[in-house]
């Protein structure tokens, strides 16, 4: 076990240093010069311009640019963007709220998903079987930008149940919206994952010597076929987790919320590399620990997944 | 259902990180705002809060609104009058002497002296603070001797390589009193004083410049409070404030959004006051009329969009001259900018005071068949007309639109060339790698003749994109600065009526802001500069 992760932890430097290599260029490599826009009509005053070529490193070549930038990204400073904010408090402030909206996503995921899976899958072929798989299709064919003004005209503007944007105010209850629509696509995956994982789980060998065991039914469902079941559920919610830990560029846009996509957006639209360098970064990190958590919880679920 | 150890672990870590999740972060604010505060739609800064380093509207909504410059613009005509300045006197245009009112305060309570003027003006203008407006100080003598150089070796800039830390053009007087000395006579000089470039800065600026620009303290009607980057600016009114209006509101917060429509919709559910501009989604179709009803107004704003020649193509500007008369701006206004424009019938915006009407003519004006005449005098052009323009704003469909109009008049094969992004765009019209035609947009820095002539079309300047260069004008507009009132005026428009002949850019229109407002407040009033006017804004309670 502490062999495993130590290995995936170090697995994580050579990929987190060539990610970063790979959007550092990418970034600094746009065409045209980003500071030739930010002064209208007119160039920019040329001392203006030596300055921030010279704060960000560009007059250097890209390997030697780059490796200053690993070497203060080593020492915990992400650097500053334009105006002037170091991009770490940046970070620190958008993501507390992309964690809790990430949160209430998954919690409906959680509770809508996965309560609509059983349902179906119990009864399969019943009226709720069905209803569960027409309603879980029209959610997947509607895009999400869809769903989400849809949602706040009626929920937000003309009900006003819900207030229509987010803003500063990111309190759980502002969140429910947003986390619903964010979670909306998932969800539908989620739910049709459960019902066709337990369905099949209800025909294996081992729930069928559970009943003829004499087994009750809710011990049957609710521990030998649940367990087994909720294996590929679980990959799928955490790999969506660490996804949606990434920023959702446009549920936050519709939604106003304060957090890493809406950063991100902004920071690629104005050309802040560092910040957008600085934001990628640890997007990767987190999507990399995220993901070594979810293979670690199979162990507690399944214990024929062993780590060693 | 029992519960078995492990799966009790998982529900229960997913329970505990809901609950730190609703616990964690400090950006809840229960507070709510008070009833005589007004919301405005903000967004976010592409500078901290300095005022040298203020370009673009975002921060200089907000400067604008905690600072009092010397001269202010009404908000109606756009007439600069005196604010902190009792008066702005010159004999010769050249050496100009300011006195101040006395009783106007910093925020922090330390009096407006002359010496807060000549000092800021003297760190903006320092080639050492590399500030972004520090041209706007390039009149004053003494200008070029504190540039200095940066190191070529490092690309740092070289401390002492100025000749001299202050300009040489500005003295200070008394307390109340200072000159300024230009390198050349400027007839219209007082009327930029009201620039956000221009203001004074308290001593405390100078121990911690970036400080400063997380909370800037000004001498306007309104203290800062607070910015929370990507939340918002808090700003309250200042108690000591000397100017004649006192804003009858408490206080402004300006919400920072990123996505216009995402403004808008609170703004339908009341739960924003005020957007000053409104998105090209709700003015499609008249939209907001039905949305607002009448709660939203209409202002000319200083923002002009024009069509610039390369300076290689079609030299003949009778071809340019067809060219523009070729194009249908009304209604292209009409059916693509559902009104939110004027046409363009000079150089100069209908939002300065002393604008002529109709300075373009006959070459303004639609007229298809004098076009085609005037087109077949000419040897023509060979190429197709390349249209560049950059793709990450709203310009593709009046760019296909004009090239329609000018391909079904003139058939001068037209083609619409995206860039996609405004730094890639502009970084290929600095280096002058763009032929053909390509969009240039202006957006006024005081409403002076001057401000849209000058920097345009004058041989060198910093924005004359075409590289137009012509005696006449040169001398002209040199003649206006030098001359002053009615002289002056009339030979800036002198000047201007001069470009219709040689037609370096192309006239197109004037943005109009159309903003809106909620039940909440009433007297909503914008500037010439697209900002709202908080000092008339009431609320209803």
């Amino acid at each position: 076990m502490g062999r495993y992760v130590t290995r995936r932890l170090l697995q994580m430097i050579p990929v987190v240093i060539g990610t970063t290599f790979i959007i550092y260029a990418l970034v600094w490599a746009l065409p045209g010069d980003p500071f030739a826009g930010r002064c209208g009509a007119r160039p920019c005053p040329p001392a203006y311009v030596q300055a921030m070529t010279d704060k960000y490193n560009l007059d250097d070549p890209l390997p030697i640019a780059y490796v200053k930038y690993l070497g203060s990204l080593l020492q915990g400073d992400f650097g500053e963007t334009f105006q002037g904010l170091s991009v770490g408090e940046e970070l620190l402030r958008a993501y507390p709220t992309t964690v809790k909206l990430a949160l209430v996503a998954i919690a409906f995921e959680i509770l809508i998903g996965i309560g609509a899976g059983i349902l179906a899958g119990l009864r399969r072929g019943s009226f709720i079987d069905n209803l569960v798989l027409v309603s879980t299709l029209v959610v997947v064919s509607i895009p999400v930008f869809v769903i989400g003004s849809v949602l706040q005209l009626f929920l937000g503007m003309r009900w006003g149940i819900f207030p229509a944007t987010v803003g500063g105010d990111a309190s759980l209850y502002n969140l429910i919206l947003p986390g619903f629509v964010l979670a909306s696509l998932s969800l539908a995956y989620v739910a049709r994952l459960t019902r066709t994982s337990l369905a099949e789980n209800r025909r294996a060998d081992y729930v069928r010597t559970a009943i003829a065991k004499g087994l009750p039914q809710r011990r049957v469902i609710g521990i030998h076929t649940m367990r087994n079941s909720l294996i590929p559920v679980i990959t799928f919610i955490g790999a969506d987790f660490g996804a949606l830990l990434g920023g959702a560029i446009v549920t936050e846009g519709i939604f106003n919320v304060p957090g890493v996509g809406n950063l991100i957006f902004r920071s690629i639209t104005t050309r802040d590399g560092v910040m957008v360098t600085g934001a990628v970064t640890v997007l990767v990190l987190v999507f990399l620990l995220v993901n070594l958590l979810v293979d670690l919880i199979y162990g507690w679920l399944d214990p024929r997944i062993s780590h060693g | 259902m029992p519960v078995s150890p492990r799966r009790s672990m998982v529900l229960g870590t997913v329970a505990v990180a809901l609950v730190l999740g609703a616990c964690g972060g400090d950006g809840d604010d229960e507070a709510g705002e008070s009833a005589n505060t007004v919301t405005v739609r903000g967004c976010n800064p592409q500078a901290a809060f300095v005022p040298a380093n203020s370009n673009e509207v975002c921060s200089g909504d907000i400067l604008d609104q905690v600072f009092s410059y010397l001269v202010r613009y009404d908000a109606e005509t756009g007439q600069p009058e005196n604010e902190i300045a009792a008066d702005i006197t010159s004999e010769d245009s050249k050496t100009w002497t300011i006195t101040l009112q006395d009783g106007w305060t910093f925020h922090d309570g330390s009096p407006v002296i002359a010496q807060s003027f000549v000092d800021a003006w003297n760190w903006a203008a320092f080639g050492g603070n590399a500030t972004l407006n520090s041209y706007f100080f390039e009149p004053i003598q003494g200008y070029a001797d504190v540039q200095g150089q940066f190191d070529e070796e490092t690309g740092e800039y070289t401390e002492g390589s100025a000749a001299a830390e202050t300009m040489s053009g500005l003295q200070v007087v008394d307390d109340l009193t200072f000159t300024v000395t230009l390198s050349q006579p400027e007839s219209q000089f007082p009327m930029r004083l009201g620039y956000t470039a221009f203001a004074p800065l308290p001593e405390s600026f100078y121990d911690d410049p970036e400080a400063y620009g997380q909370h800037p303290i000004g001498t306007g009607p309104f203290e800062f409070e607070s910015w929370e980057p990507n939340i918002d600016v808090r700003l309250a009114a200042y108690p000591d404030y000397n100017g004649e209006v006192k804003p009858s509101i408490d206080g402004a917060v300006y919400r920072i959004y990123e996505n216009d429509d995402a403004a808008y919709n609170d703004l339908q559910a009341n739960q924003l006051d005020i957007m000053p501009l409104l998105p090209t989604s709700a003015l499609a179709g008249d939209t907001y009329k039905i949305d607002l009803g009448d709660r939203f107004l209409r202002r000319e704003t200083g923002v002009f969009e024009t069509i610039t020649f390369a300076a290689a193509t079609a030299v003949d500007p009778r071809i340019r001259q067809a060219i523009s008369m070729s194009i249908n701006r009304q209604e292209i206004i009409d059916t693509i900018f559902a009104g939110a424009r004027v046409p363009a019938t000079g150089w100069v915006s209908p939002v300065v005071p002393e604008a002529q009407d109709d300075a373009c003519g006959v070459y303004c004006t639609y007229d298809p068949t004098a076009a085609q005449e005037l087109y077949a005098e000419t040897a023509g052009i060979e190429e197709p007309l390349e249209l560049t323009y950059n793709a990450d704003s709203d310009h593709k469909a009046w760019v296909d639109a004009v090239c329609n109009n000018i391909q079904t008049t003139l058939e001068i094969p037209c083609v619409g060339i995206p860039v996609v992004d405004l730094a890639t765009f502009r970084d290929l019209v600095t280096n002058r790698e763009l032929g053909g035609i390509f969009r240039t947009g202006w957006q006024m820095d005081y409403p002076s003749l001057e401000n849209f002539l000058v920097p345009i079309f004058a041989t060198g300047a910093s924005a004359n994109d075409g590289d137009f260069s012509n005696d006449d004008f040169d001398r002209l507009v040199g003649e206006a600065a030098a001359a002053t009132g009615e002289e002056g005026v009339a030979l800036y428009h002198e000047a201007e009526s001069l470009l219709a002949e040689f037609m370096p850019a192309i006239p197109l229109w004037h943005r109009v802001n159309i903003a809106g407002y909620s039940t909440h407040v009433e007297n909503v009033r914008l500037t010439v500069f697209q900002t709202v006017d908080l000092l008339s804004v009431t609320t209803t309670g």
